[in-house]
């Protein structure tokens, strides 16, 4: 019987294989132990402190996650070079997550035993967010997503039901949540767009699913109607299926619930069947690359995202040119500003700290325990707005914007606060 | 269910995808008993490889000239590494036990995989492939793209011209006997390691023409389309009998329909509807196989041998 066991020898290797790839762990041996690390000593001398990063650089999702980190970059420069904390310099360390909850939860786990890093930015994902949380908790260390959407993070599980609770006190986001943007898209699709009868996918993410399933809600609830659902995987790239059973719905819009990796590929095979109607999105799909990749395919398409156009705002200006002006590579328009935003609030809460403990960084277990309170206190105005955290650790800054592809660019066309 | 033509004709590209690449599978298993886990790969480099080649090519080129250098660029590539690949990391463990093979396989694998990555300028997300203008057509009830029919009649012509050299060319018959009996074939003056490089780079090539076909089809490519594929199309070759040609085309045209109709109807059998939609074709692709795999378990086409029974 050599031949069958070959097969399930096979089956073996593959599977150990696919668990290897998945877990090839990138320890830096450096920091861990000997807790009294160079931040521990006095303002006279000049400390480093580093500021993590967390987001997928290569690979799925790569273009949005580039943008957090420079978007990070640039705010440490401009503190560095405005000297906002005398007496301390400031560093970021990108890790790259590839948008898979394991390797972001290694990150974190990384960041923590590192004493020369005070706190985290990121991750881009809410399903890589979900396995970051505790750990970061853990460590009474401080995270703050400029992207993460689902609302489960802050307000607990049952948040739908009105049982808001606050999982973890160390997490904040300076982006708003798709209680607010899945039903900012429904209202427009119906009551803007007049569309009558909804095709609704997502990716079985807990971002995609989770905006998906509120679109739903307020889609129906205003008496549109839902043509059909289904789900797709990350990474596949043949849709056939998915389109002719979309064709035979005749819905007139279809909402995905996703990342633009896959939704890119959707519209460009959707209209390639001869079926002419706007697929409509979140921020996650808010990317330059999804026009590139999809082409005119994309035209008419839709996106809800968070904030307004970064563009537009004044105070972005100094950003958006410096993010230009260095070359750096991925999308800063949908989460960069909201990153510098994130990364200042980070460099202004360390000056409180130290203001606080004589001018001076207390050893680091402790740092990071008095930058959670100084954060949650956090009150500037950023390059994207406002910034202040309530009682779940969200933004107050509940500001969305509709954007629609036209002539190959995204154009916002209607920006607003989400009321229910 | 007047949606079936369509999710017939979907299945059916798709599955002349895994025939493709299943090719090179069973041929390579055919003749050396060896599961070529790396053949994902070659067919990722395949797609690079045309890639290459187009965007090397003058500007205002139509596609249709392109389309030959292109399908040439991969193939050469595709070759080029499958055959590099028996004789510096098989061949040297041609008489090791199984087992020893199988790993480098599978460790050549991620290395090809990491290779692109690393060094393809710009890999390390989607790279856009150029598309086959025109289209779509319509035949009868259903929508074909212009990029499906590449694929199609790729498929068909590669599969003629395989049964065709196998069948009647010598080359063909010495790979016949070795397929038989290594040693036997030898002694009757066979060049067994000419043959072994030779099913190796027809599996190469066939590799090339999926990875070209997939770029048209989907308009682009990652480093990492390889491994999904790989697995898919080494499914149709266990299922359509590993070693037997005729059984990776069929096994890849059966598995692509299997999972075109599981997505779309599953999820209309009352009871039924939390198991169906896209992200279930993989989990009845594998019950299929498992499935035929304990009625018939050498395969739709499969032979039982007794020597290697």
């Amino acid at each position: 019987m050599r031949h069958r066991s070959l097969l399930i020898l096979t089956t073996v290797l593959t599977t150990g294989a696919l668990t290897l790839t998945a877990c090839g762990s990138r320890s830096d041996d450096k920091g861990g132990t000997g807790g009294s690390g160079g931040s521990s000593t006095s303002a006279a001398k000049n400390v480093t402190v580093v500021i993590g990063v967390d987001a997928p650089l290569t690979g799925q999702n790569s273009a949005t996650g580039l943008g957090l980190q420079y978007g990070a970059q640039i705010a440490v420069d401009d503190a560095n070079s405005k000297n906002l904390v005398p007496g301390v310099t400031f560093k970021i360390e990108a890790k790259d997550d590839k948008a898979q909850p394991a390797t972001g939860q290694q990150n974190a786990t990384a960041f923590t035993s590192d004493n020369n890093v005070i706190a985290a930015i990121g991750p881009l994902n809410s399903s890589v967010a979900v396995s970051m949380q505790q750990v970061f908790a853990t460590a009474n260390m401080v995270e703050i997503s400029p992207a993460n959407t689902n609302p489960a993070l802050t307000q607990g599980k049952d948040w739908a039901t009105g049982k808001k609770v606050r999982p973890f006190p160390t997490y904040f986001r300076t982006a708003t949540t798709d209680a607010n943007q899945g039903g900012f898209a429904g209202d427009y699709a119906f009551n803007t767009l007049k569309k009558k009868s909804a095709y609704v996918v997502d990716d079985k993410q807990t971002y995609g699913a989770g905006l998906a399933g509120i679109f739903k809600e307020k889609f129906s609830s205003l008496g549109g109607k839902i043509a059909g659902t289904d789900h797709v995987n990350t990474g596949d790239n043949d849709y056939s299926t998915l389109v002719t059973k979309i064709k035979n719905s005749h819905a007139d819009m279809v909402y995905y619930g996703g990342q633009y990796d896959e939704s890119e590929l959707i519209t460009k095979q959707l209209k390639a069947a001869g079926v002419k109607i706007p697929l409509m999105g979140g921020d996650g799909m808010y990317s330059t690359t999804y026009i590139k990749t999809a082409g005119p395919a994309a035209e008419g398409d839709l996106v809800t995202s968070v904030g307004v156009p970064v563009a537009t705002l004044k105070t972005a200006t100094d950003f958006i040119n410096a993010y230009k002006s260095k070359g750096y590579p991925g999308d800063y328009g949908t989460y960069g500003g909201y990153t510098y935003d994130a990364t200042t609030a980070i460099i202004k809460a360390v000056k409180v700290v130290m203001d606080a403990n004589g001018g001076k960084l207390p050893a680091m277990p402790d740092a990071r325990k008095a930058l959670v309170d100084a954060v949650q206190k956090t009150d500037l105005e950023g390059v994207a707005g406002h910034v202040s955290f309530d009682q779940f650790g969200d933004t107050t800054n509940k500001q969305l914007t509709v954007y629609q592809v036209k002539s190959g660019n995204w154009v916002a066309v209607k920006s607003g606060i989400y009321t229910g | 269910m007047h949606t079936l033509p369509q999710q017939l004709a979907n299945g059916l590209i798709l599955g002349s995808m895994y025939g493709l690449i299943a090719i090179g599978y069973t041929m390579v298993y055919g003749i050396v008993q060896l599961i070529n886990f790396a053949h994902g790969e070659i067919y990722m480099t395949g797609a690079f490889g045309a890639l290459t080649v187009y965007t090397n090519l003058p500007d205002g080129m139509s596609i249709w000239a392109a389309l030959p250098l292109m399908l040439a660029g991969g193939a050469v590539v595709s070759m080029l590494i499958a055959v590099g690949a028996e004789r510096l990391a098989y061949r040297p463990l041609r008489h090791a036990p199984r087992l020893a093979p199988l790993i480098t396989a599978i460790g050549l694998s991620l290395a090809l995989q990491q290779a692109v990555f690393l060094w393809y300028p710009n890999a390390t997300s989607g790279k856009t492939f150029p598309q086959l203008p025109g289209g779509p057509f319509h035949i009868g009830s259903v929508d074909i793209q212009s990029g499906d029919i590449f694929l199609v009649v790729a498929a068909v012509v590669c599969m003629a011209a395989l049964a065709a050299f196998v069948r009647t060319s010598r080359t063909g018959r010495a790979m016949q006997a070795t397929a038989q009996d290594p040693d036997t074939a030898q002694l009757m003056g066979i060049d067994t390691n000419r043959i072994i490089v030779i099913a190796f780079a027809i599996g190469g090539f066939f590799a090339a023409v999926a990875g070209l076909a997939s770029g048209l089809k989907y308009g682009q490519i990652k480093y990492d389309i390889g491994f999904q594929a790989g697995l898919k199309a080494f499914t149709a070759a266990v299922l359509g009998g590993i070693g037997n040609i005729y059984g990776a085309m069929l096994g890849g045209l059966v598995l692509g329909i299997a999972e075109s109709c599981a997505s779309a109807y599953i999820s209309n059998i009352p009871g039924m509807d939390k198991l169906g939609g896209g992200s279930w074709n993989t989990v009845w692709a594998f019950v299929l196989l498992i499935v035929v795999l304990l009625v018939r378990p050498q395969g739709l086409l499969g032979e039982r041998v007794a020597d290697r029974a």
